[in-house]
């Protein structure tokens, strides 16, 4: 075997073809020079870019997630697509950092196709970023296998997460500021809290549960939960049905 | 063969201006004769290595459009063939064409080049400005069409048939030395002349020791060197000892602007750009290279010049240094060269030099004088040919029109937006013809492979050097072998080559592909060719996917060979990954409406408007303003002498009585939805609001003048900008036509931080205001104070009548900028001559400012409504610089006049032409081919919560009634494929097709397969 090798993040990249895949297009022509770390995956809008997509990247181990898009008001398709994108990103960082995963992996960035010298500033800029977190998980400090059995959870919530966001998380004001303002208030948060880490929790659960029947309190211990966090859950999943509890207290998912 | 053909158009000269004139008819209706006396198709155009200002690879930008004119059915391509004789007159001329005897049957030869490998004769390779060696029996060049030998005069066989060899190896009997000069009639009836330009020949002179000295090259033979196809594969090596030279000097001028016999007295008006662009690729390959550029004037006046220019300025080792230089010595040692120059500091220095590069001009072509006389038609002073002032495209003779540098010397964008005004009026003249000789392209039927396995067919392109270079291609293609799925793999030279495109056509069909990857450059250019490859071979062309290894990695690792090799085969895997998922879709055609809308009532959108009206094609021509005429309402003249007003009067004249164009004046757009062929934009004006449907959009919003704050103006009368100006010399202003003095400024407001763009055409503006009080008032003292003079083109005459009239012209520097004051009696201006280094002070009567041409103010909320892009400028952004200057991205809007940046009055006029032209290509069909990836819904999944309804703005979507209660319907036509809806979507109900989620996890997947591992 040969020795360490240097580290060579891997970052998945989803770029909408009008604005910022035609920026790294540009960015090539003019032969600008940034990391080989980047994997594109060509999409028509950044607005595509599906929250199930992103967790799916960082439970493959991808060492970062980048979306690029037009800039605000500058999309492609009248939809505004990049707004949801922004929603989005905004979105996924929230849930990444409960899971325990550095939100600064995923980065999101309007860059036009006249911008290729801008492409290849963000990239080399975020390239050195990922680089110096490390490896997926290192900077975290969590196993990777923990991480990615806590994104799948995540992935199963996705559709979950969509209907709460059409009926309960709406952003009232369509600017990048009306965004970050209502992502980071607390209304936001409660929201949050109320509607989608309880959630996010049980189907947290229920995946450890599929695995192998285990008390609640191997439960806790596992999934880094509040024991009696764990306990209301465990009481709910039961009252649906998708849980029930052996002899000896040992819970065992029936679904 | 038959000697009596009938076509529409017959195009003469086959370059990028010929080329894209002959695709235009042929796509609006007309069967068109593509005449070419070179081999092959392409031009000079073919011969760059990359072109200004984005650093675009020539040859990847303009082959593909060789391949579509191969495969267009309206055009006929006839090469090394010249016109010997024009008769009849506009509708109905019968040209003489003679083909020159290839001695290769066109039919039989395969492009296979074992002639090639067996010719014992070396001859110069023209191609590559005779730098290397190529055969007697060769194929011009690698992309050539048609793609076939042919042997020159060298030939041993012709020469006293002492050598057959050629006739021996060739497997197809292609060879044919009976061939003869062979006359043919070709009935057309309209002409459009595009037979170029020909570069400066400084041997001729000897110039600067050109010929005698083998160090000193042209930067036509510096473009080849440069290139990957080059003599060398893209080394920089010297012609002497063929090593890197590290100290290289650009001369500018060379040709250009030299009232000398055997000069050219104009400005050839690329050269500046194009020895910046030499320079920028030149450190790229060799970065440790010295570079001197000696210049006079730098002419960045094109869009995004100025930044290219600053670009090369700032490289390390670079110096740009203003100074006329003579050609010192040849040192017989080392071959180096000595230029000898004028420095401010230390006086004449001499400097040695390793590579002297001649930036030379363009001239007119060798035989314009032969092609006057068989085309019947006039030129100018200058040899280039004769055009109408109102209608640059127009020569002296009826139903002959002009495109590209046989106008006069100018860049590509010109070049291609003078062929699509070409083609709109040879539309024009032959309306009534259209649609009768053309015909629609026929594909092999498709294959159905529902029930087949994934066989994937993996097309590596080495791109010349371009990706082979920093890719281990042998490697990329031994590893494709090895992923599922993979049955073929191979490399190519160039995968968009006519005669590689038509081998993947065939290894599709021998080997059963029923998926292809191409791994070269970027989807965005080359999707379409290689999707009509795969049609070409039976195969949905939806099953295609392009890797793109050259813009996403070679060019941006070009420093790490084995990481960019190691993300290849990465990108490689993830295409083949979702290739296998691909599914074959369907696309389908959309009426088109034929109205257009046109916005801006200026001089663009006006001709535009006639000229699609002149053909039959209704349009609304809306303008803010309560008249029409724009800006050219406050011009008078221009520098060559035309009467703005008349001209103007009489355009709208025109306009006004046309049945068919609908003038909306105090017009303010509203609203704009649709696409290409069905538009509904809502027009407010006077109260009144309509909609107004229509198929195509030309934005001719125009642009404004900038109002100074700058040198007392608002605060002083005698301060006023070119306009005001021109405007009181037009009325005879008693006071200002009588004054002693003026002193006029160049680049008020821009060439700066804030506006980092040069306004084009205030540099002609001061000298023809100069030009028009001189006339007037031959004692008045003039000065002109500016930075660089940018009277590109035929201008430069004018700039030099004015010095020679006694029009003062000062240069000044930009951190020194002049400074005015008022006083009792007159304006006071301050000026530090860079030369004499000295503070000039001068007493003017009047003042007048070079104000810039700015944006016009609603251009940002017309981008908005048409969802097309603005530069950072905030001038209209199009769909590619250099090859669809008057295209946006967005299909059915079109671009003219100074809305795209600032402009002369005659280059708006071509440029309205021309985007009439790229429209006519949308409304002469019927229909309009809609992408077949569209969002679908699979209604067992869906769940009714209408998520997706919300999210599409189009309308596309809404709920039908079910047995099983309301569930997503899709209209496709109405579908954009942006796939919000899929996003959205709780339950995977809606998918957008060609981008479903399972094709886009399986790439994800791919993407991290390997670092997993780690």
């Amino acid at each position: 075997m040969a020795g360490p090798t240097e580290y060579k993040p891997t970052i998945v990249g989803f770029l909408c073809n009008w604005c910022c895949y035609g920026g790294a297009d540009l960015c090539g022509v003019s032969r600008y020079q940034y990391p080989p770390y980047l994997r594109v995956i060509r999409l028509m809008c950044s607005g595509r870019v599906d929250l199930a997509f992103i967790f799916r990247a960082f439970a493959s181990a991808a060492d970062g997630v980048f979306i690029g898009g037009c800039h605000l008001n500058d999309c492609h398709y009248n939809p505004e697509g990049n707004y949801d994108a922004l929603g989005n990103t905004l979105m996924a960082k929230r849930i990444l950092k409960h899971l325990g995963v550095n939100p600064e992996r995923l980065r999101l960035e309007w860059v036009s196709a006249g911008e290729g010298i801008r492409f290849a500033e963000v990239m080399n800029d975020f390239s050195n970023k990922v680089k110096s977190l490390g490896r997926f998980g290192s900077s975290e400090g969590i196993d990777r296998a923990e991480l990615k059995s806590r994104l799948e959870a995540a992935t199963q919530l996705v559709p979950y997460v969509k209907l709460v966001e059409r009926e309960r998380l709406r952003v009232p004001v369509r600017t990048e500021e009306g965004y970050q303002k209502f992502f980071g208030s607390e209304e936001f948060n409660d929201l949050f809290n109320e509607l989608i880490l309880d959630k996010l929790a049980m189907s947290r659960i229920m995946s450890f549960l599929r695995l192998k029947p285990v008390s609640a309190g191997e439960l806790s211990e596992g999934l880094g939960l509040n024991p009696c966090e764990v306990a209301k859950h465990l009481d709910d999943l039961a009252g649906e049905g998708l849980i029930s509890f052996d002899e000896n207290r040992i819970c065992v998912a029936t679904r | 063969m038959v000697n009596d053909r009938f076509g529409d158009v017959m195009v003469v000269g086959a370059g990028i201006s010929g080329i894209q004139a002959a695709l235009d008819l042929a796509s609006s209706g007309f069967r068109v004769y593509l005449v070419e006396k070179k081999p092959t198709i392409g031009g000079k155009m073919s011969q760059l290595d990359k072109t200004f200002p984005t650093n675009d690879c020539s040859m990847c930008i303009e082959s593909p459009k060789f391949i579509e004119c191969d495969r267009h059915p309206n055009i006929e391509i006839l090469t090394y063939t010249e016109v010997s004789a024009v008769e009849g007159s506009a509708g109905n001329f019968k040209v003489t064409l003679t083909r020159k005897p290839r001695y290769i049957d066109e039919d039989k030869c395969t492009g296979c080049t074992t002639c090639t490998e067996y010719c014992p004769v070396k001859v110069p390779d023209p191609f590559n400005q005779e730098l290397s060696l190529s055969k007697a029996v060769h194929i011009y060049f690698a992309q050539a069409v048609p793609l076939v030998s042919y042997i020159d005069e060298s030939c041993l066989f012709l020469k006293d048939k002492t050598c057959s060899i050629c006739e021996g190896v060739c497997e197809n009997d292609a060879i044919d030395f009976g061939q003869t000069p062979e006359k043919m009639e070709v009935k057309v009836g309209a002409v459009v002349l595009a037979p170029g330009y020909e570069v400066f020949d400084p041997k001729l002179r000897g110039d600067y020791g050109y010929g005698t000295f083998r160090n000193v090259v042209t930067s036509l033979d510096f473009e080849r060197l440069l290139c990957a196809t080059g003599p060398h594969e893209g080394h920089i090596l010297r012609p002497s000892d063929k090593k890197h030279p590290h100290k290289v000097a650009w001369i500018h001028c060379v040709g250009s602007r030299q009232v000398i016999p055997g000069g050219n007295t104009y400005c050839s008006a690329v050269c500046c750009s194009y020895t910046q662009k030499q320079v920028i690729l030149a450190k790229d390959h060799v970065p440790d290279m010295q570079a001197a550029i000696f210049h006079n004037d730098i002419r960045s006046y094109g869009k995004d010049f100025e930044r290219f220019y600053q670009r090369a300025e700032k490289l390390p080792g670079v110096r740009f240094i203003r100074s006329y230089v003579s050609i010192g010595r040849e040192i017989p040692e080392s071959k180096n060269v000595t230029i000898r120059y004028a420095t401010t500091d230390d006086g004449v220095k001499e400097e040695e030099f390793e590579l002297v590069v001649l930036s030379v001009g363009l001239s007119p072509p060798a035989d314009s004088r032969e092609i006057a006389s068989k085309f019947g038609i006039e030129l100018d002073a200058h040899g280039f040919c004769w055009t109408n002032p109102t209608n640059p495209i127009e020569s002296s003779r009826a139903g002959i029109f002009v495109s590209g540098a046989f106008q006069g010397p100018r860049d590509i964008p010109e070049a291609v937006v003078t062929a699509s005004a070409a083609g709109a009026l040879s539309a024009q003249l032959l309306k009534s013809r259209r649609g009768r000789l053309s015909r629609e392209r026929v594909y092999p039927a498709e294959k159905d492979v529902s029930q087949e396995a994934a066989k994937v067919g993996v097309f590596v392109c080495r791109c010349g050097a371009n990706i082979g270079r920093v890719v281990d291609v042998p490697a990329l293609v031994e590893y494709s072998r090895t992923l599922g799925n993979v049955v073929h793999a191979e490399e190519s030279l160039f995968a968009c080559a006519t005669n590689t495109a038509k081998a993947i056509s065939d290894t599709i069909r021998d080997k059963g592909l029923n998926r292809v990857v191409v791994a070269a450059c970027t989807p965005r250019t080359h999707e379409p060719l290689f999707r009509d490859t795969l049609r070409e071979a039976g195969v949905n062309q939806y099953f295609f996917d392009m890797a793109n290894v050259r813009e996403h990695c070679s060019w941006v690792h070009s420093k790490e060979p084995e990481a960019a090799t190691q993300k290849a085969k990465d990108i490689v895997r993830m295409s083949v990954a979702r290739s296998a998922l691909l599914e074959p879709l369907q696309e389908f055609s959309l009426p088109v409406n034929k109205v257009t809308l046109v916005i801006g009532g200026g001089v663009a959108g006006m001709t535009s408007a006639l000229t699609l009206a002149e053909q039959g094609f209704e349009s609304y021509l809306v303008e803010k303003a309560s008249e029409l005429g724009g800006i050219a309402r406050r011009m008078h003249y221009t520098l060559e002498g035309l009467d703005v007003q008349a001209f103007l009067s009489d355009l709208r004249k025109k306009v006004y009585r046309h049945p068919l164009i609908h003038v909306i004046t105090d017009a303010t757009l509203t609203h704009a939805s649709g696409y290409v062929g069905n538009f509904i934009t809502q027009v407010k004006a006077k109260g009144r609001v309509r909609d107004i449907k229509h198929g195509a959009a030309i934005i001719a919003t125009g642009a404004e003048e900038y109002k100074p704050r700058e040198y007392l103006y608002g605060n002083d009368a005698r301060v006023m900008t070119y306009l005001e100006l021109e405007d009181r010399i037009s009325k005879r202003d008693e006071a200002l036509m009588g004054s002693q003095s003026m002193v006029m400024i160049q680049c008020v407001g821009c060439r700066q931080q804030d506006r980092n763009y040069c306004s084009r055409i205030c540099c002609s503006g001061a000298v023809k205001n100069a030009l028009q009080l001189k006339r007037v008032n031959a004692q008045m003292e003039i000065c002109v104070l500016f930075r660089d003079m940018r009277t590109y083109g035929f201008r430069e005459d004018y700039y030099r009548e004015a010095a020679g009239n006694g029009v003062k012209f000062v240069r000044y520097e930009p951190q020194d900028k002049p400074s005015v004051e008022a006083g009792e009696a007159g304006l006071r201006v301050c000026v530090t001559d860079p030369v004499l280094r000295k503070k000039l002070t001068l007493d003017a009567d009047y003042v007048a400012l070079a104000a810039a041409v700015v944006p016009s103010a609603g251009s940002e909320e017309t981008a908005r409504l048409f969802k097309v892009p603005l530069s950072p400028d905030g001038f209209f952004q199009e769909a590619h610089v250099k090859l669809r200057p008057v295209d946006f991205a967005a299909e059915g809007v079109f671009l003219c006049g100074t809305a795209q940046y600032p402009k002369h009055l005659t280059e708006t006029i071509s440029q309205a032409y021309g985007a009439a032209g790229r429209a006519l290509t949308l409304l002469s069909k019927d229909t309009v081919v809609a992408s077949g990836s569209v969002c679908e819904v699979n209604e067992k999944l869906c769940v009714s919560c209408g998520a997706c309804i919300t999210a599409c703005t189009y309308g596309a979507i809404d709920f039908r009634d079910t047995p099983r209660g309301k569930k997503a319907r899709i209209n496709p036509v109405l579908c954009k494929g942006d796939g919000l809806c899929n996003a959205k979507c709780p339950t995977g109900a809606v998918f957008l097709k060609h981008y479903t989620d399972a094709e886009v996890f399986s790439q994800i997947e791919a993407a991290l397969a390997e670092s997993t591992v780690n």
